[in-house]
């Protein structure tokens, strides 16, 4: 069983938003009016953190593109009094939107803030409602929702393989973000495999996991040749 | 029937005054109001609070534990008051027991209001999870709430029998919630036992409902909730705020409905004691809990704690600090202002004191979060405060409705201390004293 798991080069990112965009898309995550995102109700499953360092003129802002983590020690799924949030065997950490009562314990219990709640009906530009992509469904009001490493997009390849009579290869199943990047600062891949780019990567001096004093256990690790940020 | 001494604990019961109606409408007009504003919130999703991210839970939440906190007041001193034989319980522990019941059914409705999907409630039975925590929330508070209706229930049956028997009407409820008692031995004999049993079960429950509410945010990691002290912290502030608000509705029946004569000087004195001695230990574990937060000086825990030192929530923090320390010791450890006005005054600060308590526990360790996110702000709305008002009234509610139909004083309680433990005690105290043949050198 794989084990999937992603690599973010901070040194490469240049901040351009591209994953945020193409994850909104792939993901049919729902828009908000700039007035609910000025309350703190953007939904968005790949945010992007800026850390403005120094004093003026010597600025130096940092990038920071954060996913879900898929902890593969989750403190969301412990707290879930439905589970509806849940690991499942290849590591990701996946939501039951039809099941989640929006208690939303787990977004409290989540150390690294990366869960969304629709807190009004889910609004989409009419036009941009009529291409959503058929593979994700969309949420209802009042659950919560998070990045799936676009888990759908495993299970067309799956699919596409078995299909074709043959083992699915690693590079058909790749989330829309890493897919997208154009500073190719995102790799995504089998983390237990040993020879795949991901665990290579992973066990470079300059990987590191945020929070990692948690024991959360994290799969995205990031590459920085300076000193952590967080 | 010849004269009854304890005539006037019928008296709202018989004769109401009109004063009852405007109380109920008034108080439906605004349970009302609060109805129609959770409708809207159903109607258009939680949206419309002032909840967002990070800061996904607030008032609800809040409120959630304030009020299971007050439930302590009642069972909890009622049975601790009954177990060890505290004369002076008498005409108290029925107004103790009152509270417990609504404010634990009013309490276990706020986090069903504050779900985001209400109608995939009965999820929590089909697909639920007993790891959660608040699944052991589920379990306990059902628990105490079926616990502590009964215990009201039981030792309430003789004082509906004296009612049954006195004609009130409608008789027909009288008649069918006294299951036939008449007051035989055997009946007295059963009704005691099953007290006993009940007595004694309640507190065990009644402790772990407030230990497993504090779980909830203790089983998480985020700093200022991750502490091994949560249990025991909330349960003395849930003992703490349960005395005050039983003390605030004491005061308040004893002006509306005269019972001067039953609820005296020497009750508010005891029991402004106990809130004293809450207050020490409330503070014992205040003090504990920061002292270690603030010495350890984990970077996480230091931006909540100062967030309520010093920045946002600073004037509730000291406002706390205010109500819950310095207004009731001041008050009550001097015998000049420990008078009913005084304990009166202190009983109200603690109460606005512990809500504030709960308030400074859920926001400001959600609103800082470990990321470098924007800190967040929570600004509760307007359908929070309506539904909290809302809350309150229909506590009120509650408490005018049981008192339009069965006595706040325990009638045969009173009878029987003036019947028979007068005569008890001294032989009881007789018993504690030592034997004059067994003393020899
Ligand atoms: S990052 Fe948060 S939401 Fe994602 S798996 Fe970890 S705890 Fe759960
Ligand atoms: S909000 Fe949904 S997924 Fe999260 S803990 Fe509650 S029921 Fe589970």
């Amino acid at each position: 069983m794989p084990r999937w798991g992603m690599v973010i080069d901070l040194d490469k990112c240049t901040g351009c938003g591209a994953c945020v965009a193409a994850c909104k898309q792939e993901n049919n995550v729902a828009y908000n009016t700039p007035e609910e995102a000025e309350r703190g109700r953007t939904l968005s499953w790949i945010n992007i953190m800026t850390e403005v360092e120094g004093e003026y003129p010597h600025l130096r802002v940092r990038y920071l593109p954060l996913p879900c983590m898929h902890c593969d020690n989750p403190p969301c799924i412990k707290v879930c009094p439905v589970r509806a949030t849940y690991k499942a065997d290849n590591g990701i950490v996946a939501q039951i939107y039809p099941r989640c009562i929006g208690c939303r314990y787990c977004m409290a219990a989540c150390p690294y803030t990366v869960k969304d709640f629709n807190w009004f009906e889910p609004q989409w530009d009419p036009e941009i409602k009529k291409t959503t992509n058929p593979d994700v469904s969309l949420r209802p009001k009042g659950v919560v929702e998070k990045c799936t490493f676009c888990h759908h997009r495993l299970i067309k390849a799956r699919e596409q393989a078995a299909l074709e009579g043959r083992e699915m290869l690693e590079e058909e199943y790749q989330p829309a973000c890493v897919e997208t990047c154009p500073a190719n600062a995102m790799f995504f891949g089998d983390l237990d495999d040993p020879n795949s780019i991901v665990a290579r990567l992973s066990r470079s001096p300059r990987a590191f996991r945020l929070m990692e004093d948690l024991g959360t256990e994290p799969k995205v690790y990031y590459l920085s040749e300076g000193e952590k940020i967080i | 029937m010849g004269y009854d001494p304890d005539e006037i604990l019928y008296k709202p019961i018989e004769k109401p005054s009109p004063v009852f109606w405007y109380t109920v409408a008034g108080l439906l007009v605004i349970i009302g109001w609060a109805l129609f504003m959770y409708v809207r919130q159903l109607y258009l999703g939680l949206g419309v609070t002032g909840m967002n991210q990070p800061v996904s839970w607030g008032f609800y939440i809040v409120n959630f534990v304030f009020f299971i906190g007050i439930s302590h007041a009642g069972t909890l001193i009622s049975a601790i008051l009954r177990l060890s034989k505290a004369e002076w319980r008498r005409p108290i522990t029925r107004m103790a027991e009152v509270i417990t019941a609504i404010v634990l059914a009013i309490g276990g409705l706020h986090p069903i209001i504050d779900l985001g999907r209400p109608d995939r409630l009965l999820n929590i039975f089909r697909t639920g999870r007993l790891q959660s925590p608040l699944l052991w929330d589920v379990t306990s508070i059902t628990a105490y709430f079926t616990a502590s209706t009964v215990y009201l229930y039981i030792p309430l049956i003789p004082d509906i029998a004296i009612l049954r028997d006195r004609g009130a009407k409608p008789q027909w409820l009288y008649k069918f919630l006294s299951w036939g008692y008449q007051g035989t031995e055997r009946q007295k004999h059963v009704l005691e036992r099953a007290m006993n049993i009940l007595m004694v079960m309640v507190i065990p429950i009644a402790v772990s409902v407030h230990t497993v509410i504090s779980y909830i945010f203790s089983m998480t990691l985020q700093p200022g909730w991750h502490s091994t002290i949560f249990g025991p912290y909330f349960v003395v502030g849930a003992i703490f705020s349960g005395i005050a608000a039983l003390l605030i509705v004491m005061i308040a029946f004893r002006k509306v409905f005269h019972f001067e004569a039953y609820l005296k000087e020497v009750h508010f004195r005891y029991l402004g004691n106990l809130l004293l001695i809450m207050s020490l230990l409330w503070f014992y574990f205040t003090f504990s809990e920061y002292l270690t937060g603030y010495f350890g000086h984990e970077p996480f825990e230091m931006r909540v704690f100062f967030y309520k030192f010093s920045g946002k929530y600073a004037p509730y923090y000291w406002g706390m600090v205010m109500c819950n320390f310095v207004i009731p010791v001041l008050i009550l450890s001097f015998k000049k202002t420990k008078r009913i006005p005084g304990i009166l005054i202190a009983a109200i600060a603690v109460t606005i004191g512990m809500w504030l308590e709960r308030l400074i526990i859920v926001v400001p360790s959600l609103a800082n979060t470990r990321l470098p996110y924007p800190t967040g702000i929570y600004v509760p709305s307007l359908v929070e405060w309506s539904l909290l008002i809302g809350a309150v009234s229909v506590f009120v509610l509650g408490f005018v409705l049981f008192s339009r139909f069965f006595p706040l004083i325990s009638v045969w309680e009173i009878k029987e201390g003036r019947e028979t433990s007068v005569k008890e005690v001294s032989e009881r105290l007789e018993s504690y004293l030592p034997d004059t043949e067994s003393v020899r050198y």
